[in-house]
């Protein structure tokens, strides 16, 4: 049966528990008198009965999902042939996913071999029991439950405690969830890292300046047997995200600048979300407009430069090369991306600096110029650099632009018109598609991933210490 | 003596004048400065919000400009005979039979008896590139719809191969220069082109296929039906989960959670949560979901969840800020009728602030529609034919779509994917202006 479906009757089920426990508790009402002698309201005993039914039902599905693979797994690996239970544990594993493969019709039990028979039949029992027993099982804990909760429904017995302990139960697991988000990304990336420096040391990774992370499939293959030197994807990150940065900070700190100080509120009223569309456009968009409008006009332009520099023998402009994947075309549509964020941030901050300031400047005879640039900017400093070093985060964690627009191959270089990759490319590039889950080079993605959750966490938590701290001086 | 002093005095007088003069015109000049730099700097702010509306204009012109032509579709009428000899059926056959009938021949044959010129292999080739690789495909489902077409003569309305179909819309009959012009056409197919336009066969119409089909290798054929079912079984799935879960964390944090470190301790991590990258949520999905919870990989369910993680940062934050615009009073009045907490808060505070926390979900939601790095990582990337009917099939979705088109090198494509992106744009504008609207309408002031 479909997950989706099972969830559906389980919910319908629950529904009709409602209904089943108001009708209940109506029953239980008329002959002592009305609703007002029972302890509760009618509506908190129907949302017990409910609660009884719904929640053993779906933790029942909950855990069986999460759980009936690896049990069917270690059950199947029991009924292997002896010889394969000696083998390593990537071996085993290869063999368990050809047993699946051919438990689904892919493929036949020749390729493997007749004594896997066994193991594959056992499987494919197996998985049909697991499917047909859990929509079964999980329909009769609902029953079940539905039945204690009708027990339960006594004109004495004060639903609302149980009904509210159980809501304080839930809205704190609730609220954990961020936690648990939080530990698993730690894990997540911790764990494979840990892997991946058992291979290639830590300072190679950190130090190295050559980032080729191809891995030779035989060992006897020639020149490949990856480098993984993170030097070039952190100087082309740096170079993208400073064009971005040079580009939206500037545009987004004047025009909050404007907004907030000059501008009339019928003009802010239509300029602001529009400035804001930027924010809402997806990156995927942004991308393509980078690969396919940005990158080709910017090469084409530099080729004319070039032309031009070549006929009036300027050397330099004739040697001028423009890669079709320029970091500059990447981070120029990247600053665009984050225009709208630094000026909102901007904007904040600028909002926040007292009236009382800028009129005791104005009495001393400055000009609005003035005022703006040597009072209210000193003092909404620390909150544009705390902005700023939000949007240097993003630009830095910034994906589907990069993957989309910026190269593939790390040079180490501080041109803007050469082709330059980043980390984000790298994580993306080397887990799209088919992997093997234990070569260096899939685990690499995630040491990638370890150094950019630090990055972006250590400029995160700078930058809002610094907010903070400033918004306390005028609070 | 009088006289020198006299000299003096008016010597001092003039000095003094000239002195005030100098500084007046300094003064002057001086004001002049400022005020310049007055306006140079009110020119700075302008300049600056001009580039970024121009950059809004741009990015939407340029897309436009780029996707509008997708939007129709070119089709060729020609007559074909459905010949009883040639396919071996008659209108009694039944569909296993016609299923089995080589309609690739027949297609074939039947060009060529149209264009009976045409004789070269290379030729041939060429003007059965003409027309989409399905046709065959189509004329057996018509057959199979009704046999009794069988041995009459239809009129069918062909879908033109995308080659043909961009030259017809971007190249055809307009007066360009050779490097203006868009075709990867032959001379023999642009004269057929020529000839099919003249006689009135060529037509465009709206392109239905690409709203009523899924993806494609061949441009002409490839529709948004697939992803954009699977954006919005994911976006189901995202907001079952993140709208619950959010609503229930804002309502502990503001009016449950007692100040000690396990509620400080979530609050830094909802705040740093809002900032880490969404592709680190991929990494997430891959380690823990697939890896070690073994869920299928590229599935909405799976997709659902990653974006749900991303998502619940937004959506509890502007909900926070929603509970904490309800004003105490209500609280207090609520407290003193005899409510509990619990009634307290479900009864009036929740209600007071849905507004806010549906604004908020709206815009969590259309993050995550837009979303598509970390779904890339959790394989909604593969190339799927079918259009998903269930959060546990395999799918992708609108944005990641998008992605894979533009990495196709078919020119048509270019054209597909602008319409995509043009689609996808019209669905956040709506969810954002529908925000709007909501917070205008149910907002309330205390």
């Amino acid at each position: 049966m479909n997950l989706s479906t099972l969830l559906l009757i389980i919910l319908a089920g629950s529904a009709v528990a409602y209904f089943i426990g108001y009708t209940r508790s109506q029953q239980i009402a008329k002959p002592i008198g009305g609703v007002r002698h029972l302890a509760t309201l009618p509506t908190y005993y129907a949302s017990m009965m409910t609660l009884w039914a719904l929640i053993p039902a779906l933790l029942l599905v909950f855990f069986w999902s999460v759980l009936d693979g690896a049990i069917i797994d270690s059950l199947v690996k029991s009924s292997l042939p002896q010889e394969a239970k000696r083998l390593s544990e990537e071996n085993l594993g290869l063999i368990m996913s050809q047993v699946s493969n051919v438990a689904s019709g892919i493929g036949s039990i020749d390729v493997l071999g007749q004594e896997y028979a066994p193991a594959v039949e056992r499987l494919v029992s197996l998985t049909a029991i697991s499917q047909r027993a859990m929509p079964l099982l999980a329909f009769c804990v609902l029953v079940l439950g539905a039945l204690m909760g009708f027990r339960a429904v006594r004109a004495t017995n004060n639903a609302r405690y149980t009904v509210e302990k159980i809501f304080n139960v839930a809205i704190f697991v609730c609220s954990s969830i961020a936690i648990f988000t939080t530990f698993g990304i730690v894990f997540s990336v911790l764990f494979e890292s840990i892997h991946f420096f058992q291979k290639v040391p830590f300072f190679d990774f950190l130090l190295g300046t050559h980032w080729s992370p191809q891995i030779a499939i035989r060992a006897d293959q020639a020149g490949a047997s990856g480098s993984f030197g993170v030097i070039p994807l952190i100087v082309g990150t740096l170079l993208i995200s400073m064009i971005a940065l040079s580009i939206a900070v500037p545009v987004g700190l004047m025009s909050a600048i404007y907004l907030s100080e000059y501008a009339t509120s019928k003009t802010r009223s239509i300029v602001k979300p529009m400035l804001e569309i930027l924010a809402g456009v997806p990156t995927v968009v942004y991308g393509f407009f980078a690969a396919l409008t940005v990158a080709p006009a910017i090469r084409h332009y530099g080729d004319q430069l070039r032309v031009w520099g070549a006929d009036n023998d300027i050397t330099w402009l004739a040697n001028l090369a423009v890669s079709s994947e320029s970091a500059l075309a990447t981070g120029m549509v990247m600053g665009v991306m984050i225009i709208p964020f630094v000026s909102s941030l901007s904007d904040d901050v600028i909002n926040a600096v007292p009236q009382s300031l800028r009129d005791g400047s104005y009495a001393l005879g400055a000009t609005q110029s003035e005022t703006i640039k040597k009072v209210v900017f000193p003092a909404a400093l620390p909150g544009i650099v705390g902005g700023v070093l939000l949007a240097a985060s993003r630009a830095i964690g910034e994906t589907m632009i990069v993957v989309m627009a910026a190269g593939l191959a790390a040079n180490l270089t501080v041109n803007p018109l050469e082709a330059v990759t980043t980390v984000t490319v790298q994580i993306v590039t080397l887990l799209v598609g088919d992997q093997e889950f234990d070569s260096a080079k899939t685990l690499a993605a995630f040491a990638l991933g370890l150094f950019l959750f630090v990055i972006t966490l250590a400029l995160n938590v700078i930058a809002l210490k610094v907010v903070k701290k400033y918004r306390e001086q005028y609070d | 003596m009088t006289n020198s002093t006299n000299t003096e005095a008016s010597q001092a007088i003039t000095q003094l004048f000239e002195d005030r003069t100098l500084l007046a015109k300094k003064r002057a000049v001086a004001r002049k400065r400022r005020n310049r730099s007055e306006q140079r700097f009110r020119w700075a702010g302008r300049l600056s919000i001009a580039f970024g509306i121009a950059c809004v204009l741009f990015l939407f012109t340029d897309i436009i400009s780029k996707g509008i032509g997708a939007f129709t579709q070119t089709y060729v009428d020609v007559e074909i005979t459905f010949n009883q000899e040639t396919l071996g059926l008659s209108s009694q056959s039944t569909e296993q039979e016609i299923k089995a009938a080589s309609f690739s021949s027949f297609y074939k044959k039947a060009l060529r008896e149209k264009y009976p010129e045409i004789t070269g292999r290379k030729e041939k080739r060429e003007l059965y590139a003409m027309f989409t690789s399905d046709m065959p495909l189509i004329l057996r489902n018509m057959v199979v719809a009704d046999p009794s077409i069988m041995g009459s003569t239809q009129i069918i309305s062909m879908i033109a191969d995308d080659d043909f179909d961009t030259y017809y819309k971007h190249s055809y009959g307009r007066d360009l220069d050779e490097a203006d012009k868009i075709s990867r056409l032959s001379d023999m197919q642009e004269g057929l082109v020529d000839s099919l336009a003249k006689s009135g066969a060529v037509k465009t119409k709206f392109n239905t296929i690409l709203f009523t089909n899924s993806d494609s290798r061949e441009p002409e054929l490839a529709g948004i039906k697939g992803a954009v079912v699977g954006s919005i079984l994911t976006l189901l799935v995202t907001l079952a989960l993140s709208f619950p879960i959010a609503v229930a964390t804002a309502i502990y944090l503001e009016e449950f959670a007692p100040t000690n470190r396990i509620t400080d301790f979530i609050e830094v991590n909802i705040n740093n949560l809002a900032a880490v990258p969404s592709v680190i949520f991929g990494l997430l999905g891959l380690a823990i979901f697939i890896n070690f919870f073994g869920m299928p990989r590229s599935v909405p369910l799976l997709g659902g969840f990653v974006l749900t993680l991303m998502t619940l940062p937004t959506i509890i934050i502007s909900s926070r800020a929603a509970i904490k615009a309800v004003p105490p009073s209500i609280r207090e009045a609520a407290l003193g009728m005899g409510a509990s907490k619990v009634q307290t808060v479900i009864h009036h505070v929740l209600p007071l602030a849905m507004p806010g926390m549906l604004t908020g979900t709206i815009i969590g939601m259309s993050q995550a529609l837009g979303e598509t790095a970390p779904l890339l990582m959790i394989g909604m990337v593969a190339f799927i034919v079918d259009v998903p009917t269930g959060i546990t099939d395999s799918a992708t979705v609108l944005p990641v779509q998008i992605f894979l088109w533009s990495d196709s090198p078919e020119r048509a494509f270019v054209e597909k994917t602008s319409a995509a992106i043009m689609v996808l744009l019209t669905f956040l504008i709506c969810m954002n202006s529908f925000a709007v609207w909501l917070r205008k309408r149910l907002e309330r002031r205390w």
